[in-house]
Order: C-alpha cells, then sequence, then structure tokens
C-alpha cells in the first residue's frame, strides 16, 4: 500500500505543535499477524508529538478547561498519572503559558519524570505500591483542598472519549474502511470508548476488543476491592471482549515486533498485540486494526529489550511498566 | 479442581493462600464454593443480588467472563480462574 495524499496521516502544515496532534499513519505488520487471512494494521500513535496517543486526550481535556472558564490567572493544571497523560498535558501547557503539576507513582522509570520536567511540570510522589489508583486518589484529595488545582481528569472528564470520537475513529475509518475488529489497551477506557462510539454509529458490525495489563504482585497495594477502580469515562457495555496479558507476554510480542517489522513500541503495545492475535485465531479471517500507543524511550531504563526475560521477571512484579 | 488465583487485597480473607482449589461447573458455581470456604469473600465479590461486585473482575484463560457467559461461563476441571480489582492506568 503506498502513502495517503498530502493532508494524510503524518503530513499536513500545522500552526503550532498541539495543532499537530494526531493524524498518525495506520500501517501493516503481516509478520505479527497468525493466520494470512487476518490482516493485522497498526495505528502508530507514537508518531504524536510528546510520542504517544495521550496526546490526543490532553489536547481535548485543556481546551475543554479553556471552555468552561475553569483555568485562571493562578490555576495549576493537576494531573494524576502513570506517565503519557502527564507528559502529554505538560508539553500542552508549556506551549499555552500554564502551570502544572503531576502526581506519578513513586515507581515508574525516571525517563518520566525528566521528559514531563522538561515540559515544566512539577512532580508529586504517590505511593508505587497503589499504582494510578493510588496517584488518582492523592490528586484528588489535593485538588479538594487547594482551590488553585484544577484537575483536567482524564478517567472521570467525557473530553477524553471525545478525542477518540472525532479524531482517531475517524482517521481509522477513513484509512481502513474495511475494519472487521479494533484493539486498544484499556487504561483509562478513553480510547475504547470513543472509537467504540464512534464505529457504533458509523460502522456498527465493528467488533471492539480491549488488552489489559495483568497487573504486579507489588502494585496491587490496595486496602479492599472498594480501592478498585473503574474510570467514569469507560462504558463497558462497548465491548465485544476484554483480555488480560501478563508482563512477560507482552514483552515477548514488543521485541518480537522490532525483530519482524522495525516496529520500536512500549509495553502496553506488546499487550494489545497479544490480544490481537488471539482476536485473529478466533476471526479466522478478516481485517484488524491494533492501537499501539506509544514509544519504547520511555522504557529503555528498565531493560524492556534486552535483559534476561526470567531475570527481569521479579522487576515485572514491582513497576508500572504501562501507558 | 479448578483453581481460582487469589489477588494480594484478598489474601487475608483466605488465610494467605495465592490459589484457592474449588469444585463447580460454571464461574458462578466456582465462586459459590470459594465463597462457602471463606464467606467474609462474600461481600467483596458479589453485589446483594448476586452479580460480580464491579470493582472486581474475573478471568478464564485470560478473558473477562463479562463478555463470555458472566457467572454462567463454564469451567473446565483443569480451568483457573483470575481473580482481580479493577486497576486504572493512564
Amino acid at each position: 500500500m503506498s502513502a495517503v495524499g498530502a493532508g494524510g496521516a503524518g503530513g499536513g502544515r500545522y500552526g503550532s505543535i498541539v495543532d499537530a496532534v494526531g493524524h498518525t499513519p495506520l500501517v501493516e505488520i503481516a509478520r505479527m499477524s497468525p493466520l494470512p487471512a487476518v490482516r493485522l494494521f497498526a495505528k502508530l500513535e507514537m508518531t504524536n508529538p510528546t510520542g504517544s496517543v495521550k496526546d490526543r486526550a490532553a489536547k481535548y481535556l485543556v481546551a475543554d478547561l479553556e471552555r468552561s472558564g475553569r483555568l485562571g490567572p493562578d490555576s495549576i493544571l493537576l494531573e494524576p498519572t502513570s506517565g503519557n497523560t502527564g507528559i502529554a498535558l505538560a508539553m500542552i501547557a508549556r506551549r499555552k503559558g500554564y502551570r502544572i503539576a503531576l502526581v506519578m507513582p513513586d515507581n515508574v522509570t525516571p525517563e518520566r519524570h525528566q521528559t514531563a520536567r522538561l515540559f515544566g511540570a512539577e512532580i508529586i510522589d504517590s505511593p508505587g505500591e497503589l499504582g494510578s489508583n493510588g496517584a488518582i486518589a492523592l490528586a484528588r484529595r489535593l485538588a479538594a483542598e487547594d482551590p488553585r488545582y484544577v484537575m483536567a481528569d482524564q478517567y472521570a472528564n467525557p473530553a477524553n472519549p471525545q478525542a477518540h470520537y472525532e479524531t482517531t475513529g475517524p482517521e481509522i475509518l477513513e484509512a481502513c474502511p474495511e475494519i472487521d475488529a479494533f484493539v486498544a489497551g484499556l487504561g483509562t477506557g478513553g480510547t475504547l470508548t470513543g472509537v467504540g462510539r464512534y464505529f457504533r454509529e458509523h460502522k456498527p458490525d465493528v467488533k471492539i476488543y480491549a488488552a489489559e495489563p495483568m497487573p504486579g504482585e507489588n502494585v496491587q497495594g490496595l486496602r479492599s476491592l472498594e480501592d478498585g477502580f473503574v474510570p467514569e469515562v469507560f462504558d463497558p457495555s462497548l465491548l465485544d471482549g476484554k483480555y488480560l496479558v501478563s508482563n512477560r507476554d507482552a514483552i515477548v510480542a514488543l521485541r518480537e515486533l522490532i525483530d519482524r517489522e522495525g516496529i520500536f513500541a512500549g509495553p502496553s503495545c506488546g499487550a494489545v498485540l497479544v490480544a490481537a492475535a488471539r482476536v485473529a485465531l478466533k476471526m479466522g479471517h478478516g481485517t484488524i486494526v491494533a492501537l499501539l500507543p506509544d514509544g519504547g524511550w520511555k522504557y529503555l531504563s528498565a531493560g524492556t529489550y534486552d535483559r534476561d526475560l526470567d531475570e527481569m521477571t521479579d522487576d515485572l512484579e514491582g513497576g508500572v511498566h504501562w501507558w | 479442581m479448578t483453581v481460582v488465583r487469589i489477588p494480594p487485597v484478598l489474601r487475608a480473607s483466605v488465610g494467605g493462600v495465592k490459589e484457592v482449589p474449588v469444585t463447580g461447573s460454571t464461574v458462578g458455581e466456582a465462586l459459590a464454593a470459594l465463597i462457602e470456604r471463606h464467606p467474609n469473600l462474600r461481600d467483596q465479590l458479589m453485589t446483594p443480588d448476586g452479580d460480580l461486585n464491579r470493582f472486581v473482575n474475573v478471568y478464564l484463560d485470560g478473558q473477562d467472563v463479562r463478555y463470555l457467559e458472566a457467572l454462567e461461563t463454564p469451567v473446565g476441571e483443569n480451568d483457573s480462574l483470575v481473580v482481580l480489582p479493577a486497576m486504572a492506568g493512564g
């Protein structure tokens, strides 16, 4: 397949880096399909300005706060994040001139802190053993105590799925009108809910599948199941299936993606590909679009691409390696 | 026997073990057998109406049973069920 014309994936001319969000390429990854009769395409979200799909939600979240008049001269944007959303918000805040603070689990890879800081973000540590759930609880408490904090709130703000309803979904359908199934990772549920809603309206036969990370033993330090968390923006009724993928399987797939297709991606991309392969085997024939959320740069220090897998096993139980 | 894998947050309720063997031909029967042995799990896993608590996910062969046949999903002798709390990302 040749390139789409001017203004298509990766092309175009924009007034600022914020306007360049989205427009990502769709690339066939035939060597990752377990069946020749199933065509597998990857939506390469690592080509967004900060290297992840979260640029889309961040752009819409900040626009929503601006529209609703919640950002004043003393305001500080505040967001709980395991990395990508924080980095995306920090870039947009820098470009637009807002202050920003990010609540992040203290066990994420250092590249995430470094990247967010270079855009001017202040980092507030949350307990790593509570994972993203702990970051959310701490951010909501801080916002309740200090009126200067304004939460974009990717977990509850409908602007998050709206970004995918208005951009990701249409981009996919335009580039791949023959799509039968869509597979993406479940973090906030924004991608799956927005794209799922778009396809329900425009091509209702498309099946929607989620890949979900197996949380490590050491990031499940919840006091009770009531500390569990289902994001408000996530509409589980849009899904046709949800696959749990271990860190180990995700990293094996990730390394295969580099070896076979020359695509350098983050661990959640590996998980999406594991789920996509299961969907492919179930379908037998057809076309799948798998959304690959981010690139691999932020995971290099964890040895994600070269360490012995058995040696990595303990570390995989202890950190937040996804999203 | 079907094995149910217990997440860290629930291990105190089952004497600290990671796995509990149960009998049952569906997910619902397997969970009922688990609750019979460890009654204080009932309020954590199930709603008063007998549905799965929304903060609990149960997986059979890596698939969320809500998208199979939920509590009616058949389980085999050698299957294992994974119980996990809902966790966010982002």
